[in-house]
C-alpha cells in the first residue's frame, strides 16, 4: 500500500507548502502569528493540543503501516486462516490509560486559562467599551468618556480594554483573531471580554456568528496606538462639534443636504447616544468603508446611492430619501472631512 | 427481488409494490434511493459553495441565495442524506444479522421512511415557493425567527416530518433488536452492526425529542405569535442553542456509531480474523453514546457560559476520545495477524482510520476552550467536522453499500470503478477539508459568502475547491457503477466475501420472508463458526412450518402524505386563509388513515410450509 501512503503524505506536504506560501495567513488578522493576550493563551493551547495529539496519529499510522506490509493477504497462502484472537487485557489497558494521561496534559492547562481569561475582577480599573453588535456594523461607547464612534475601535496598546457586549438585534461574534479569540455578541445579555494588545497595529475584525446575507461583510478594526497618542484621541473625540461648518463650500452644502435629509435621525455625529446607524464622528479618518471597501469618494458616493450593492440586507437601503448622485457628491464631500482627530488609524504604524 | 428481476414486471406494478411495501428489504432500496437522491442534492448544493469560494469577493451567486444553499447543504446532508442511507443499510441488513424474518413493526417502518421522504420533500419545495431557510442547519434564534418569508417555515415542518418518521425508525430497531433475535443469538453474539444500530436507535430515542420540541417553540414563535425566543418580549435566545444541541450533539453519534459498526464488521471479514476486544468494542459504543449526551455545550463555548460550564463541558469532551481511541486500536489489532484482502469495501474502512482519526485529533483540540476561542465558527471546525462527518459516515456509509451491494441488489459493484471512486474521493476530500484547518486559523469564519481580497486566503479556498471537484467526480463515478452493475454486474453469491455472520447464509438477494427456518446461532460470528466447526450452514432452530408475513399498506404512505399537506396549510395559515383548506384536509388524510389502520383487522397472511418446501435454499 505504497502508494496510499504516499499520496496520503503528499496531501499533507501541499497543506504544509501551502501554509509556508501564505506564511500563516495575513498580518494582523492570522490567530498564528498573536500579537495580544487572549490570542498568545490560545495559541499556547493550540500547540500543546497539535503537539500531543500528533503524537496519537504517529503512534496510529505507524501501527496502521505495519499492518498493511506484513498482513496483507500474500500469495500462495490465500487458504490461510490467521488464529482468532479475542482480545488482549494487557494491550486494551494500556490504550486506555495512556490516553487518559495524554488527555490530562491538555485539560489541566485548558481549565487553567479558562479561568484565567475568564477572571474580570480588575474590571473597574480598566478602560470599559461598550460593544454593540448590530446588522452589519459595529458601534462602540467609551464608558464614562463621552464618545461615541463606529466601525473603528482605537485602544490603548499594553493595556487591558474590558469589552462589555450585547447586540441589538441578531447574535453576532466579536472576533479579532490577532488579538483575541472570540466571544458571542448576544441580544439578552452582556457579555463581557478584555483584550490587550502588544504591538501598535491596525487589527482585523470580523463577525464570526451568521448574522444574516453581510455576515461575510461585518468586519471592524482595532486600532492600537500609544498611551499618549490614545490621550490626544479621547480629547479630540472629546470636543467634536457636530455643528462644526466645513471649510469647502461643497462639503457645506453637504452638510445642509445632510440635515435636509434628515441623515442624523440614525447617524450621531459626536458623543450623541443616537445608534440606529453607525456614528459618523471620526468618519472621515476610518481605515475602511463600511468596513470593507477602500475610504474614497467614488464609493461613498455608490454606498449613498445604493447602499445594497455593497452590503445586502443592510438596513439603510429604503429607509432614507432618494438622493441625486450630485447631492451625494455633495454629502460625500462633507463626510470625508469629518476627521476631527490626528490620531487615525496611520497612527497606529510607528 | 433484484432490479433485474424487477423489471421484468410492468412498472405499474413495481411502483405499487414499492409504494405499499413493509418489507425491510424494500425499505432499505427506498431508503437508499431517497437518501441517494438528496445525497446528490446536497453535493450540487456543496459545489455551488466551493465555486462561489474559488476566488476573493466572487460574485456566482448572491449572498441571499448562498446562505440558503449553506443551509439547505447542511441540513440536507445531515437529516435527508447521511441518516436515511444509514436508515437503509439497518433495515437491509440488521434483520439478517439477527437470523429475524422482519423487523418488529413492518408497517411503522414503511410510515417511518414515508415521513422521511415527505419531510425532505417538504423541504425542498421551498425553492420553488418564494427561497430556501437561510439562517443556517443550526437555525440559531433570533436569526431564525426574524428571517423574512416562509423559508424558516419550511425547515420547521419538514424537519418536524422526517423527525418524526426517524424517532419511529429508531423504536422500531429497538423493539426489533430486544425481540427478534434468532435462537442463540445473545446480546454478546450479535454483531457489531447491529450493536450500534441498538445503541443508534436509543440515542435517536432520547434525542429526537429536545429537536421536537425546539422545532414547536420555533413554529409557535413564527407562526402563532409566541415569544419563547423574542428577548423583546421577555423570551431567550440561548435556550433555542441548548436545545438544538442537547438534539446535535447526539445526532452526530447518530450518524458515526453505524459507521463504527459497519467497519467492525468490515475489518474482521476482510482480515479474516474475529473482532478484537468484542467486548471492548460494545462497551466503547455504549460509552460513547453515553458520554454523548453530556457534552452539548461545547457547541457554546464562545456563547458566555462561565469558566465553570465551559471547563466542565471540555473534560466530559475530551473524555470521549479515550472510547474512541479504544476502537481504533481495536480495529488495527483485528487488522494485526490478520490475512488482509483489500477490495473497494476495505479500500473505505482503510481510509477511514487516518481520516478520522485526524477528525478525532481536532475533536480534542477544539474541546479546549481558550483554544476553541479561536477554532469556534471558523473553517478549522468547518474541517473537523468534515473530517469525522465525511472520514466517518461517509466513508463508512461507502464501505456497507460495497459490502451489503451483493447482498440487497443480488450483484457485486465493479472493483475497478469502485477503486476509482475511492482514490478520486479519497484524495479529493483531504485536497478540500485539510487546507480549511489552516483557513480558519488563518481568520475565515464560516458560513462566509465572500472572503475579501488581500487577506490571504485566495490560495488555500483555490485548493479547496479543486479537491471538491476531484470529490464530485467520485460520486459521478460511484452512480455510474450502480447502473452499470444494475445492468450488466456479475451476479452475486449467497456469500461473495467470505462472511461470518448470518446475513451471508441465505441467497443473495434474500427471498421476501429471509429465512426458511429461523437459524441457530452457537457464538459470535455464526456462519464462521459453522464454516469451520461445523457443516459449513447455519443449523435451523426449528422445524418447517408456515411462515405468518405481513400485509402490504398503503396508509403509510396517506398518512405521510397527509402530514406534507398539512404542513403547507400550517405555513400559509399565517398570512392566508385558503391554507386551512389544506391544514384540515391533510390532517383529516393522516387521521382516517389512521382510523382505518386502527378499526381494520389486519392479521398478515401465512406462507404455507408445501410452497416453502418447493423452493431451493
Amino acid at each position: 500500500m505504497k502508494g496510499w501512503m504516499g499520496k496520503f503524505r503528499a496531501v499533507f506536504l501541499l497543506g504544509l507548502t501551502a501554509l509556508v506560501l501564505s506564511a500563516c495567513g495575513k498580518e494582523n488578522l492570522t490567530a498564528l502569528d498573536p500579537k495580544g493576550y487572549g490570542a498568545d493563551k490560545s495559541l499556547d493551547l493550540i500547540i500543546l493540543s497539535t503537539v500531543v495529539m500528533l503524537f496519537v496519529l504517529a503512534v496510529v499510522v505507524v501501527i496502521y503501516t505495519i499492518v498493511l506490509i506484513r498482513y496483507r493477504k500474500k500469495k500462495g497462502q490465500e487458504d490461510f486462516i490467521p488464529k482468532q484472537v479475542e482480545g488482549n487485557k494487557t494491550l486494551e489497558t494500556v490504550w486506555t490509560i495512556i490516553p487518559i494521561i495524554l488527555l490530562l496534559i491538555i485539560a489541566v492547562p485548558t481549565v487553567t486559562a479558562t479561568f484565567n481569561l475568564a477572571d474580570e475582577s480588575d474590571s473597574n480599573e480598566h478602560l470599559n467599551i461598550q460593544v454593540t453588535g448590530n446588522q452589519y456594523w459595529w458601534h462602540f461607547n467609551y464608558e464614562g468618556q463621552e464618545i461615541q464612534t463606529s466601525q473603528d475601535m482605537y485602544i490603548p496598546v499594553g493595556e487591558k480594554v474590558y469589552l462589555n457586549m450585547k447586540s441589538s438585534d441578531v447574535i453576532h461574534s466579536f472576533w479579532v483573531p490577532t488579538i483575541s479569540g472570540k466571544m458571542d455578541v448576544n441580544p439578552e445579555n452582556e457579555n463581557t471580554m478584555y483584550i490587550e494588545a502588544h504591538e501598535e497595529g491596525v487589527y482585523w475584525g470580523k463577525c464570526a456568528e451568521f448574522c444574516g446575507p453581510s455576515h461575510s461583510l461585518m468586519d471592524f478594526k482595532v486600532i492600537a496606538v500609544s498611551q499618549d497618542e490614545f490621550d490626544q484621541w479621547v480629547a479630540d473625540m472629546q470636543n467634536v462639534n457636530p455643528d462644526a461648518e466645513p471649510e469647502s463650500t461643497v462639503a457645506q452644502e453637504g452638510k445642509a443636504l445632510f440635515q435636509e435629509n434628515n441623515c442624523m435621525g440614525c447617524h450621531a455625529i459626536g458623543s450623541s447616544p443616537v445608534q440606529v446607524g453607525p456614528n459618523l464622528s471620526d468618519f472621515g479618518s476610518r481605515s475602511k468603508l463600511a468596513g470593507i471597501e477602500e475610504m474614497n469618494k467614488e464609493n461613498l458616493v455608490q454606498w449613498i446611492m445604493d447602499p445594497e450593492s455593497i452590503k445586502p440586507g443592510n438596513k439603510m437601503t429604503g429607509n432614507y430619501p432618494e438622493v441625486s448622485k450630485e447631492e451625494a457628491g455633495k454629502i460625500a464631500e462633507y463626510l470625508l472631512q469629518l476627521k476631527p482627530s490626528e490620531i487615525t488609524p496611520e497612527s497606529a504604524k510607528d | 427481488m433484484s432490479i433485474a428481476a424487477a423489471q421484468k414486471r410492468s412498472f405499474g406494478a413495481v411502483l405499487w409494490d414499492y409504494l405499499t411495501t413493509v418489507d425491510h428489504k424494500k425499505i432499505a432500496h427506498l431508503y437508499l434511493f431517497g437518501g441517494g437522491f438528496f445525497f446528490l442534492l446536497g453535493g450540487l448544493e456543496a459545489m455551488i459553495i466551493r465555486i462561489q469560494l474559488i476566488k476573493p469577493e466572487n460574485d456566482f451567486v448572491s449572498a441571499g441565495f448562498y446562505n440558503e444553499v449553506l443551509t439547505m447543504h447542511g441540513t440536507t446532508m445531515i437529516f435527508l442524506a447521511a441518516m436515511p442511507l444509514l436508515l437503509g443499510l439497518m433495515n437491509a441488513a440488521v434483520p439478517l444479522q439477527i437470523g429475524a424474518r422482519d423487523v418488529a413493526f413492518p408497517f411503522l417502518n414503511s410510515l417511518g421512511f414515508w415521513l422521511f421522504l415527505f419531510g425532505g420533500l417538504m423541504l425542498n419545495c421551498s425553492w420553488f415557493l418564494g427561497g430556501a431557510p437561510d439562517a443556517g442547519w443550526t437555525a440559531y434564534t433570533p436569526l431564525s425567527t426574524t428571517s423574512p418569508g416562509h423559508g424558516v417555515d419550511y425547515y420547521v415542518i419538514g424537519l418536524q416530518i422526517a423527525g418524526a418518521g426517524t424517532l419511529i425508525g429508531g423504536i422500531n430497531f429497538l423493539v426489533t433488536i430486544i425481540n427478534m433475535r434468532a435462537p442463540g443469538m445473545t446480546f454478546m453474539r450479535m454483531p457489531l452492526f447491529s450493536w450500534t444500530t441498538f445503541i443508534t436507535s436509543t440515542l435517536i430515542l432520547f434525542a429526537f425529542p429536545a429537536l421536537t420540541i425546539g422545532l414547536f417553540l420555533l413554529m409557535f414563535d413564527r407562526m402563532f405569535g409566541s415569544a419563547f425566543f423574542d428577548v423583546g418580549l421577555g423570551g431567550n435566545t440561548i435556550i433555542w442553542q441548548h436545545l438544538f444541541w442537547i438534539f446535535g450533539h447526539p445526532e452526530v453519534y447518530i450518524l458515526v456509531l453505524p459507521a463504527f459498526g459497519i467497519f467492525s464488521d468490515v475489518f474482521s471479514t476482510f482480515s479474516k480474523k474475529r473482532l478484537f476486544g468484542y467486548t471492548a468494542m460494545v462497551f466503547a459504543t455504549i460509552l460513547i453514546a453515553f458520554l454523548g449526551f453530556m457534552v452539548w455545550a461545547h457547541h457554546m463555548f464562545t456563547v458566555g457560559l462561565g469558566p465553570v460550564a465551559n471547563s466542565i463541558f471540555a473534560i466530559a469532551t475530551m473524555a470521549i476520545a479515550v472510547p474512541t481511541g479504544i476502537k481504533i486500536f481495536n480495529w488495527l489489532a483485528t487488522m494485526w495477524g490478520g490475512s488482509i484482502s483489500i477490495n473497494t469495501t476495505m479500500l473505505w474502512a482503510l481510509g477511514f482510520i487516518p481520516t478520522f482519526t485526524i477528525g478525532g485529533m481536532t475533536g480534542v483540540m477544539v474541546a479546549s476552550v481558550v483554544a476553541d476561542y479561536q477554532y469556534h465558527d471558523t473553517y478549522f471546525v468547518v474541517a473537523h467536522f468534515h473530517y469525522v462527518l465525511v472520514g466517518g459516515t461517509v466513508f463508512g456509509i461507502m464501505a456497507g453499500l460495497h459490502y451489503w451491494w451483493p447482498k440487497m441488489f443480488g450483484r457485486v459493484l465493479n472493483e475497478a470503478m469502485g477503486k476509482l471512486t475511492f482514490w478520486t474521493f479519497f484524495i479529493g476530500f483531504h485536497l478540500t477539508f485539510f487546507i480549511q484547518h489552516f483557513l480558519g486559523l488563518m481568520g475565515m469564519p464560516r458560513r462566509y459568502w465572500v472572503f475579501l481580497e488581500d487577506q490571504g486566503l485566495d490560495l488555500g479556498n483555490l485548493i479547496s475547491t479543486i479537491g471538491a471537484f476531484f470529490m464530485a467526480f467520485g460520486v459521478i463515478v460511484f452512480l455510474y457503477n450502480a447502473i452499470y452493475t444494475a445492468v450488466k454486474g456479475e451476479q452475486a453469491p449467497n456469500d461473495p466475501w467470505d462472511g461470518r455472520t448470518l446475513e451471508w447464509a441465505i441467497a443473495s438477494p434474500p427471498p421476501h420472508y429471509n429465512f426458511k427456518q429461523t437459524p441457530l446461532t452457537r457464538g459470535l460470528d455464526p456462519l464462521w463458526i459453522e464454516k469451520r466447526e461445523g457443516k459449513g450452514e447455519i443449523t435451523p432452530a426449528e422445524p418447517l412450518g408456515d411462515i405468518h408475513m405481513p400485509n402490504s399498506s398503503f396508509l403509510p404512505f396517506m398518512m405521510s402524505l397527509g402530514l406534507f399537506i398539512a404542513g403547507f396549510g400550517f405555513i400559509y395559515q399565517v398570512n392566508h386563509n385558503w391554507a386551512y383548506v389544506l391544514l384540515f384536509g391533510g390532517m383529516a388524510i393522516t387521521l382516517v388513515s389512521m382510523m382505518i389502520r386502527s378499526l381494520k383487522d389486519d392479521h398478515g397472511y401465512h406462507i404455507p410450509k408445501e410452497e416453502l418446501e418447493g423452493e431451493a435454499d
